[in-house]
């Protein structure tokens, strides 16, 4: 497999970028060797890394870089994509999620994930949060109830809602929209959150709130977000990435990252001279 | 002053077009639906009975009696052309047709007249219109009852008619609710009971208390009828009892006999709210009562209700089938050369003449479906065709079939506005590909579908030409949806307000005095349409409102 990628030699020869994870740190997401095609052309390039548990990690690089691609990969996503092509492993709580056999839908509730511009189904906010559960058959009214009223707490919306909860969803702001989709993947109880630029549709305001509530998510989930916004990488993460043309460039502690880049690349990005 | 390049850029040009396209449009809708609005609800409406002292070219005067239907300006010279004298100098001459009624006397019931030919022309007070059940209408004066049997003169003549009158409508009824109800069902159950026996006799059933216990049911059943016979006999004897003699316009007087009398009004003495209430009362039945007279008198109803009932066992048929084809042509399918080519031969078939359709319909459905249907399920009943026949159930799948395309499409169309983000949220939710479809994206596609079905439906219920060879009639005996287990009966030939129209218009003995009623089916049938369609469109709206911020 790796003998067909003609960048492979480049890069074992390189020092390996993956710094890698302090003792203490269990790796909840474990990805090797992953490489990846929109039919002929490679989009990732032999990947790795490994993903701490109950942190945040951020992905940040330039536009087309292969950032998302390598979110979407965490929740089987790019299934759904005619001619994409997945070659390598990835290991959820030590279970290959790239094999045949795993079961979906049953990944897509352990990890769950928020996309670029909220998308609330047209249901009321109950039903929003309430989607997840009753998927998996769960109509018990005092169940939902609970986890509706849990979930809109975590995400820092029951305040605003708890009034309304049956007015559509589309009655609210974008911000509030953002944080109710972040509650509808929450209400599954997923062990790993995948945010795609869940802040780039937003002002600022809303944008501080969805932060704040990525830092109080951490204590329960690993967050793994998707910035085009540096600023915001450095603010809400604590590993970060750096990719560049479908290459996992560097990856380590963010604050290492920001202020002590190995790389050239990095280097460059970071101080605004490319990207 | 601005140059002519100005005017043309700054656009003006082109919002006149638009708007006197539109103008255009309305104005050809609007012209329409006038037009048969006027023509077909005046019919209702009481005329005057003019009794005209007319003498046709200078010959002897007679009297007619009747209304006046429409006039019209001819060109002298065609009426000399034609051997008719006219006063010379003259240029246009005005001719009136006449609806003299009365076509058991004189044979036929309309007459053209030359204005110059009247002599006198008065509306009496006492003229009088029959409505009956054959021979169309008769005009003319009471001049006598006989009520059992014995002359009636004097004073109060009509109060007394209209009295009488009331007494045989009631026994009318209660003939026509014998003859459709308990004697309807019996003769139902009667055949129900042949057939029953002759498939005994086709499973070789030799055990005579199978055959004893169907005599036994057929006893009970004449035995019920035998009653029922007499009570029918006693009632048409006494709806027969009492006549009216009336006067025509020349003179003769005619008995006619109550039982066919079916309304009678006379329209000069009439006052403004009697002649509206006559008007709406006359509306009324021409919509829930039977036709007579080959369809050239008395309602449409079997022919709305054919139309309707059609209309939604055709959209139970096709909603589940275009739909579900075009979920899977949208969301299951792989995208490729053979989808595009399945997609293209739908929107093609949209095209193709319904009469094909209708073609097939017979070929496939009435003949190979219906004939193999009748050999598996109702042998005991062939060689009479119970299936094998044209029917409202073949015609709802044929017009299925022709409506098809629309739903399909539409459905795509309504799914591929889905935006991806929304299937995604789904999926990411851990919603397999079919949970999505049926929580999220067809509900969401549901106001599209909709508007699919809208088009249908509009186009099923105005389609005549396969519904001709697929089981329309022109009068159909019972109604395919009544009192008699199962209650909707599929197999049975029906009426249609399209087929009506045709037929009325064209096929019937009668054309003239047929006419206003082919204007105000077709205005009821474009009623039924737009009634239709507003049922549709409401539902859509609201599931529009349920689903709108799509596009946020």
């Amino acid at each position: 497999m790796n003998d067909s990628n003609p960048l492979h030699v480049d890069i074992q020869s390189k020092p390996d970028p993956i710094a890698p994870l302090s003792a203490d740190e269990k790796a909840t997401v474990r990805v090797k060797n992953l490489n990846l095609y929109y039919d002929s052309v490679q989009a990732l390039v032999d990947v790795r890394l490994d993903i701490p548990d109950r942190q945040v990690t951020a992905f940040i690089g330039p536009s087309g870089c292969g950032k998302s691609t390598l979110l979407r990969c965490f929740n089987r996503m790019n299934d759904l994509i005619d001619g994409c092509r997945v070659k390598g492993k990835i290991y959820i709580d030590g279970k290959n999620i790239q094999k045949k056999k795993v079961d979906v839908a049953e990944l897509r509730r352990r990890v769950g994930m928020v996309f670029q511009k909220p998308n609330p189904f047209p249901k009321s906010i109950y039903e929003n949060v309430a989607y997840g559960l009753r998927i998996q058959g769960i109509n018990k009214r005092r169940v939902l109830d609970e986890t509706v009223e849990w979930s809109l707490h975590a995400a820092a919306l029951w305040n605003e809602v708890k009034d309304r909860l049956d007015e559509p969803a589309f009655g609210l702001s974008g911000g509030q929209q953002q944080r109710l989709v972040i509650a509808r993947a929450i209400a599954v109880q997923p062990k790993v959150i995948l945010l795609d630029e869940p802040c780039s549709a937003l002002d600022p305001i809303s944008t501080l709130k969805v932060e704040e509530l990525i830092h109080d998510l951490k204590k329960h989930y690993t967050i793994i977000i998707v910035t085009h916004n540096m600023q915001q990488a450095a603010r809400v993460s604590d590993k970060t990435a750096f990719m560049y043309l479908g290459e996992l460039v560097e990856y380590g502690p963010t604050d290492d990252l920001f202020t002590n880049p190995t790389e050239k690349r990095t280097e460059d990005y970071i101080t605004g001279r490319y990207g | 002053m601005k140059s002519f390049r100005e005017w043309i850029s700054s656009g003006l040009p082109w919002v006149w077009l638009n708007a006197s396209a539109v103008s255009v449009c309305i104005l050809l809708v609007l012209g329409l639906l006038g037009l048969i609005a006027m023509r077909g609800m005046g019919h209702f409406w009481p005329a005057p009975v003019y009794e005209i002292s007319y003498a046709h070219q200078g010959g002897d005067s007679q009297t007619l009696v009747g209304q006046v239907r429409t006039r019209e300006e001819v060109l002298a010279s065609r009426l000399t052309e034609s051997g008719l004298e006219v006063e010379p100098g003259v240029e246009f001459v005005e001719r009136i047709l006449l609806k003299t009624g009365n076509r058991d006397q004189t044979g036929d019931d309309f007459r053209w007249i030359l204005e110059p030919g009247i002599k006198q022309k008065s509306r009496p007070e006492d003229m009088a219109v029959l409505e009956r059940t054959e021979w169309g209408v008769f005009f003319g004066r009471i001049s006598g009852l006989k009520i059992e049997g014995e002359r009636y003169q004097g004073e109060g003549l009509w109060e007394e008619f209209t009295r009488i009158l009331a007494r045989t409508d009631e026994l009318r009824e209660q003939i026509s609710d014998l003859e459709g109800g308990d004697v309807g069902r019996i003769n139902y159950d009667l055949e129900d009971l042949r057939l029953s026996e002759r498939k005994l006799e086709f499973r070789n059933v030799t055990d005579p208390a199978a055959y004893r216990e169907i005599e036994d049911e057929r006893d009970a059943l004449k035995a019920e009828y035998a009653v029922l016979e007499k009570s029918l006999i006693s009632l048409n004897e006494a709806i027969r009892r009492d006549s009216v003699f009336m006067t025509t316009g020349d003179g003769v007087e005619v008995e006619i006999s109550m039982s066919t009398i079916i309304d009678a009004w006379q329209p000069n003495k009439m006052t403004l709210p009697q002649q509206l209430g006559h008007y709406l009362r006359k509306g009324w039945s021409f919509i829930v009562d039977e036709p007579r007279e080959a369809n050239t008198e008395g309602g449409i109803f079997p022919a709305l209700y054919g139309t309707i009932l059609m209309v939604l066992l055709m959209t139970v048929v096709v909603t589940p089938f275009g739909v579900i084809a075009g979920v899977y042509l949208r969301e299951y399918a792989r995208q490729g050369v053979l989808t595009r080519t399945i997609r293209i031969a739908v929107n093609n078939l949209a095209g193709v003449p319904s009469i094909v359709y209708g073609v097939f319909g017979l070929g496939f459905f009435v003949y190979t479906l219906g004939g193999s249907i009748d050999k598996l399920f109702f042998e005991a009943a062939l060689p009479s065709p119970t299936y094998g026949t044209g029917g409202l159930f073949w015609a709802s799948l044929t017009l299925a079939l022709l409506t098809l395309p629309v739903v399909i499409v539409s459905t795509e169309e309504g799914l591929s506005r889905i935006p991806r983000s929304v299937r995604e949220g789904s999926l990411a939710l851990g919603a397999t590909q079919w949970e999505t479809l049926w929580r999220t994206v067809l509900p969401m596609a549901s106001p599209g579908i909709m508007t699919g079905l809208i088009l249908a439906v509009a186009r099923a219920a105005g389609e005549v030409a396969p519904l001709m060879l697929v089981g329309v009639v022109k009068l159909a005996p019972s109604l395919p949806l009544d009192g008699n287990y199962p209650f909707l009966h599929p197999e049975r030939k029906f009426m249609h307000l399209g087929f009506h129209i045709y037929d009325v218009g064209f096929q019937s003995p009668n054309v003239e005095a047929a006419r206003p009623l082919v204007y105000a089916t077709a205005l009821l049938l474009v009623v039924v349409i737009l009634l239709l369609n507003l049922v549709a469109i409401h539902v859509r709206n609201g599931l529009r409102k349920k689903y709108k911020g799509l596009e946020t």
